[in-house]
């Protein structure tokens, strides 16, 4: 198994634990891994905003950079995954489209094809991988840990756009965590929205928009939220002693990325996973 | 046979919802709304639920279904009875009034304050009246423009499960964001400038987290999110800069021009703009934080490799506009 390893930002910046965390994770699976140097961020929904058809260039270069090394692409961000998959869907059903971003990608010496596969480490892992071959991996079972997924909305909605057939019904990171050993918390929150991409706009009410489903998961008895976006992560986490004044009460709820996760059970050293890298310590949850 | 869970609530009686179970044998075809009927027909005559055209044109009969918002006049109940079970529930982001009836002024409130008429030559803001009453005619391209926002049934599905108006209810919300959506891209409007001067102000389009529930829930063909994302976009090109949203998307673009990749630590200082000393101020606590547990993204920012294509690419953009 071998992937075009797309980082996307915050694994590059604020939350480089969730790189560590990824290649550690990949490497003692067995899961190679061909990381992208030479493409662009995503444009996470906002370059989008100011024009759209530069936003679905950009993607197009990654995706014809990938198809150029004949790899699928390994994202590794909730939302890098939606916004490319949204990309991809514009471009391949306008062959217009596809022509005039084509004519502009020609220059740079690229083509995108349109055969590409985009899939998040979560769909690596369930589809390709497959969980019970994952399950043979797990040294550390998480023993009952009460792990409350956070799915992140990108990687879910609009469902055109979404890798899972049926988002609202979806059980994904719940069976990952239950084959890791652990135990899911089944709670409203896990399909909402953690406020982030307005925390610059409206920072009272993004924070409050994390602080519900925080709030939710901690009266679910929820030990820690795990989340495959990191831009959810950012929100969270690093804003938690934030979200405790909104809410009213001191959460303490370690969030951690999904290889984090999947790192612990495999039983690699918490330090390579970046564990000490958090805003809310997850020294609890070590134990 | 199938269990109904109806949440249920008499503000003359009860002080806070609860759910009661109704036992029923669904006919085949039957939608979400035939079953209330037949619920409230055969068995219980004080349940109470809004109906009207059960065409799915008139809106009234949106209810949370399992979860999520539908029109219960459009949802065929064999898809939704999981395990025996279907729960019913009134929409969400309001007041309950009696059982799976809701409260709509603070809904229909948010419709007035983007003013949903024609501003047209003559007839001020106000929009009333028209000195001369000529026919105004539109091209069918520009009608396409307004064509999904037009849809809208205002049923209040999408602000049912609006993650943003959950934590605000000052926000605009999607359905009257919508709405202006269809008046400032109406080629006959002349009111573009102030409305969206207005509509970028606090709780407005810069409000919206992109979280996808409205055009996941709309039973029409809607997607709110979108028409958001385009009064963003016209937002921008007329240049309204004095927000932070703006500012958020001229960094962001900025540094994905210069390097491909964000630069966290300069973005979220451009995003509040270098006046705005509360602004600023309010960045300080959460980046003392994560410096002191090592988060803090790389002093030196770096570019990602073969910057040139990429810089190559946005200067063909720039040379389009």
């Amino acid at each position: 198994m071998k992937y075009a390893f797309y980082t996307g930002c915050v694994a590059k910046g604020a939350g480089r634990e969730l790189y560590s965390s990824s290649v550690a994770v990949a490497k003692r699976l067995g899961i190679e891994l061909h990381e992208l140097t030479n493409v662009s961020c995503c444009g996470a929904g906002v370059i989008s905003e100011k024009d759209p058809l530069l936003s679905d260039t950009l993607n197009a270069r990654t995706f014809a950079i990938a198809e150029e090394l004949n790899l699928g692409i390994m994202n590794i961000c909730g939302t890098c995954q939606g916004v490319m998959v949204k990309a991809q869907k514009g471009i391949d059903g306008d062959t217009k489209r596809k022509d005039n971003i084509n004519e502009i990608l020609k220059d740079g010496g690229h083509r995108y094809k349109g055969k590409v596969k985009i899939k998040h480490l979560l769909h690596i892992l369930i589809e390709d991988f497959g969980l019970d071959k994952l399950k043979t991996f797990v040294k550390k079972p998480l023993r009952g840990l009460k792990a409350a997924p956070f799915y992140g909305c990108y990687l879910l909605r609009p469902s055109v756009y979404s890798n899972f057939s049926s988002p609202d019904r979806t059980t994904a990171l719940e069976d990952l965590i239950t084959v890791l050993g652990g135990e899911p918390v089944n709670y409203e929150g896990k399909s909402k929205c953690c406020g982030f991409p307005i925390v610059m706009m409206n920072k009272e009410s993004s924070l409050a928009m994390s602080g519900i489903s925080l709030k939710e998961a901690k009266e679910k008895d929820a030990d820690c939220l795990v989340t495959p976006c990191p831009l959810c992560h950012l929100n969270l986490d690093s804003y938690q002693p934030e979200i405790d004044k909104i809410v009213q009460t001191k959460l303490n709820l370690p969030i951690l990325h999904l290889p984090q996760l999947v790192g612990i059970a495999l039983g690699i050293d918490p330090k390579e996973l970046g564990m000490n890298k958090h805003i809310v310590s997850t020294e609890m949850l070590l134990k | 046979m199938a269990i109904f869970s109806i949440q249920r609530f008499n503000p003359e009686k009860d002080n806070v919802p609860c759910f009661k179970d109704y036992e029923l044998n669904v006919p085949e075809g039957a939608t979400v709304l035939d079953c209330l009927n037949l619920i409230k027909w055969t068995q219980d005559g004080t349940l109470t639920h809004r109906m009207s055209c059960r065409s799915a044109i008139c809106g009234s009969c949106a209810v949370r279904v399992n979860g999520h918002p539908k029109l219960a006049c459009k949802t065929q109940a064999a898809d939704e009875i999981i395990g025996g079970r279907m729960k019913i529930e009134p929409i969400g982001n309001a007041k309950v009034l009696k059982d799976l009836v809701v409260d709509l002024e603070l809904f229909y409130s948010k419709f007035q304050k983007v003013k949903p008429w024609l501003i047209t030559e003559g007839s001020g803001v106000t929009g009333q009246g028209s000195e001369n009453n000529k026919e105004r005619r539109q091209s069918p391209e520009d009608f396409h423009r307004i064509d999904a926002a037009s849809t809208c049934i205002m049923c209040a599905c999408c602000v049912s499960d609006c993650n943003s108006w959950a934590a605000n209810e000052k926000f605009l919300g999607p359905a009257a964001l919508a709405k202006a959506q269809r008046f400032v891209d109406d080629s006959r409007d002349v009111g573009t400038l102030k409305r969206i001067k207005d509509l970028s102000e606090a709780n407005g389009i810069w409000d919206c987290t992109h979280c996808g529930e409205c055009v996941e829930r709309c039973p029409a063909e809607v997607k709110p999110m979108d028409r958001i994302i385009s009064l963003r976009t016209t937002s921008l090109k007329i240049g309204i800069w004095n927000n932070n949203g703006a500012r958020h998307v001229r960094g962001f673009v900025d540094f994905i021009y210069k390097s491909g990749r964000l630069n966290e630590n300069i973005l979220p200082v451009k995003s509040m703009g270098i006046f705005n000393i509360p602004g600023l101020l309010s960045l300080i606590p959460v980046g003392i934080r994560m410096f002191l547990k090592g988060k803090n993204p790389p002093i030196i920012h770096r570019h990602i490799d073969e910057m040139d294509d990429v810089r190559r690419i946005f200067r063909k953009f720039k040379q389009k506009t």
